[in-house]
């Protein structure tokens, strides 16, 4: 019966579900929004929509973009997914510089510290580099500038992807409980062989990583995962140092169903990594955790609700101007048209103010005219504003949600009798009885 | 039907259930076996190849910290806990040592036993049925041998998928690839055991100065995993005079069934011996 149902589903498409992914500049210039094939960027700075520029000579994205990353210092920003597209854009005046094709889909996206390469991870669990084309009369011939594998997770899914911030290490999660955290080397072109550590302990799917920054010569990786647990690491050694489950607190919840799926959706380091911000697969709202750098220990500060139907698929955390983003979309659902690629943002202002505040002013979600830049950044980013629209949307994709990361990442437990049955007619696995 | 009590007090029963390598299972002689009986390959044969790329649907150790020691060297590992625990203040706990990628039936472990008899090791492999018969004759080989042969076990698992999962870093002093699957097809080649991203993981697991064996009487691949030890920077050719001083190389072609197989067949066979070296910084 169980089986039946899994195949069901993916049948009618929903495992190929894509979530809506945010994106920060740094320097609090810009903010991404992607959905499905479409990348709708804001200036910030400007106050407008921003129309993005192709000179790369190569196609657009047609298909979902599964993976967005802003460098470190914002000049360049990096989008990837299902078309098997990895483009680099300038951020500067938003110009694609550089279109690679990779052979499979590509499922995350990062930009080394130094901004000179750009790596990305295909279906197959195999990291590519690419040298950024310093375009100055496209001298780069496209041949010397072949993306070359400098690593893999053996045939896993590659579900984050994050440098650290001394530039050093590389860590990558995959489907299979696994971080591995490898030395980003001098000539990254020949590979990257050695591996620094591994972090284990997720008892499922890796869903997100986030590294700490720098302080006192050290820093510190965050992973969220389908154990509905966040983890915090020393990825150098690849210990263990602190578990926080979010089944205990999401419990609270009045409203949740028993059914509900807690896996951790996606995670941000804000507020100079004291704190946590944790999007849950069907959490209406965002969790806050404190993290705890010197005791190195996880501890719950407070949940900010949003309406019921907002569950955030992605989030971004911009410093300058202390606003978590939050967005909630997605696409390749069943029957959704392509007029349907909308997306609701969300924001969190005034964050720093918040933590260090007593608890009587909670921070809230910002209404939608309370928004920067108003109703012009919510038609960006969202595509539309009439909130009936929208609801309609929101709906179908909080039916996806539900179960959409699991058809991804999980592995598929087929029951014993349906293994049974599959083997039958092999000679090698006659039963005994 | 099978009598409720009888199936209570039988404890055969036991040693055919997962990942369980316990003396009691042991003394019982594995199945319908007795004491010491080596089990025959009749029961357990298996088809030659498995898919390294599919899901798993065994258990898999969380971390190297998970692995059950005591479950597959019962000896080292006493049951009794309060005798453990005296002697933790000055005695390491034994770590596996070697590690047979894909032992098969498990005939190098047992070459390798008596000749490193402090050492633990452990051999890996895919299929359920061949894995099977190994447990059952080192559990033979424990019984009718006592005190020998507890330094080997064997566990069922994909090691292309899941090393870092039972080996921590600079665990292993010796790995062993020995003939594995050919996978002639280029479009296959990405199921090789020895690959330029899986030497990475192998290199991670190994010490520095520990040494990767590899053996295959398909000339193909014995020049892609030279090729591919070569190429790779944490690995380094172990000198033509101490391969021939060591007394494992000699087990490579001879102890296996692989290799008798070859032997007998008058085939040729293609080494490749590498030392995992440290990156020098640059």
């Amino acid at each position: 019966m169980e089986d039946a149902a899994v195949e069901e589903a993916e049948v009618s498409g929903a495992g190929e579900f894509a979530p809506a992914l945010v994106a920060a500049h740094p320097l609090g210039h810009s903010v991404a929004v992607a959905v499905g094939p479409e990348l709708r960027v804001f200036d910030l700075k400007g106050g407008c929509a921003v129309s993005l520029s192709d000179d790369s000579g190569g196609c657009s994205h047609s298909d979902a973009i599964r993976a967005i990353s802003f460098s470190v210092d914002g000049a360049l920003f990096a989008s990837a997914g299902d078309d098997k597209l990895v483009k680099i854009w300038k951020t500067d005046s938003w110009r694609c510089i550089q279109t690679i094709t990779s052979e499979k889909r590509v499922s995350a996206v990062a930009i080394s510290k130094d901004g000179l390469y750009v790596t990305f991870a295909d279906k197959f669990g195999v990291i590519w580099l690419v040298t950024v084309g310093e375009h100055g009369g496209g001298q780069v011939s496209s041949d010397d500038n072949k993306p070359v594998s400098i690593y893999g997770h053996y045939c896993s899914i590659i579900t984050s992807m994050k440098f650290s911030p001394d530039g050093r290490f590389i860590a990558t999660a995959d489907r299979d409980f696994k971080i591995r955290v490898t030395s980003f080397p001098k000539d990254p072109v020949k590979g990257a062989p050695q591996i620094q550590s591994f972090c284990l302990g997720h008892t499922e799917f890796v869903s997100s990583i986030a590294f700490t920054s720098l302080s006192g010569g050290s820093s510190f990786l965050l992973s969220g995962g389908g154990d509905s647990t966040v983890r915090l690491w020393d990825y150098i050694n690849g210990c263990l140092l602190d578990t926080y489950e979010v089944k205990d607190k999401v419990g609270e919840q009045p409203d949740e169903t028993e059914d509900s799926n807690l896996a951790i959706a996606d995670l941000c380091v804000t507020n100079d990594d004291s704190l946590v911000a944790v999007a849950i697969q069907s959490l209406n709202g965002i969790m806050l955790l404190a993290c705890d750098l010197v005791a190195k220990k996880l501890s719950f500060l407070k949940v900010i609700t949003t309406e019921k139907s907002y569950i955030p698929t992605s989030l971004a955390y911009s410093s300058s101007d202390d606003l978590l983003w939050t967005v909630m979309g997605a696409s390749n659902m069943p029957n959704q048209a392509a007029s349907q690629l909308l997306t609701r943002v969300r924001i969190i202002p005034r964050f720093q103010k918040d933590l260090s505040a007593s608890a009587d002013h909670d921070p809230a979600v910002l209404e939608d005219s309370e928004v920067p830049h108003g109703e012009k950044l919510l038609l960006a980013l969202q595509g539309s504003l009439d909130a009936s629209k929208q609801e309609e949307v929101l709906a179908a994709v909080l039916a996806a949600l539900r179960v959409s990361m699991h058809k991804m990442l999980v592995k598929k437990n087929y029951s014993e009798e349906r293994r049974e049955q599959r083997k039958r007619g092999r000679n090698d696995k006659k039963i005994k009885k | 039907m099978p009598n409720p009590d009888e199936a209570g007090g039988e404890p055969d029963a036991a040693p055919r259930g997962l990942g369980q390598m316990t003396r009691t299972s042991g003394a019982n002689g594995g199945g319908q076996q007795g004491s010491g009986k080596l089990p025959r390959k009749r029961f357990y044969r298996a088809r030659a190849h498995s898919n390294p790329l599919s899901d798993s649907h065994f258990p898999i150790p969380i971390s190297p910290d998970d692995v059950d020691l005591s479950q597959h060297y019962p000896r080292y590992f006493p049951a009794d806990k309060g005798e453990h625990g005296d002697g933790d203040g000055d005695a390491e706990a034994p770590r596996i040592r070697f590690a047979d990628v894909g032992c098969g039936f498990g005939g190098l472990l047992v070459g390798l036993s008596p000749l490193f008899p402090d050492k633990l090791m452990i051999g890996m492999e895919l299929r359920d049925k061949v894995t099977e018969y190994v447990k059952e004759r080192v559990l033979a080989l424990r019984a009718s041998n006592p005190g020998q042969y507890d330094n080997i076990s064997v566990v069922r698992t994909n090691s292309m998928k899941y090393i870092p999962n039972y080996f921590g870093k600079a665990q292993l002093s010796k790995m062993f690839f020995l003939f594995p699957d050919p996978h002639f097809k280029e479009k296959n080649h990405r199921r090789r055991v020895i690959s330029m991203h899986l030497l990475d993981e192998y290199a991670y697991v190994m010490e520095a100065g520990g040494i990767i064996y590899t053996i295959t009487d398909v000339e193909e691949l014995g020049i892609w995993m030279r090729t591919c030890l070569e190429k790779h920077p944490l690995f380094g050719a172990v000198p033509e005079e101490e391969i021939k001083v060591d007394p494992v190389v000699k087990l490579l072609s001879s102890a296996t069934e692989e290799g008798q197989k070859v032997a007998r067949n008058g085939g040729q066979t293609f080494q490749a011996i590498f030392r995992r070296i440290s990156l020098q910084e640059e």
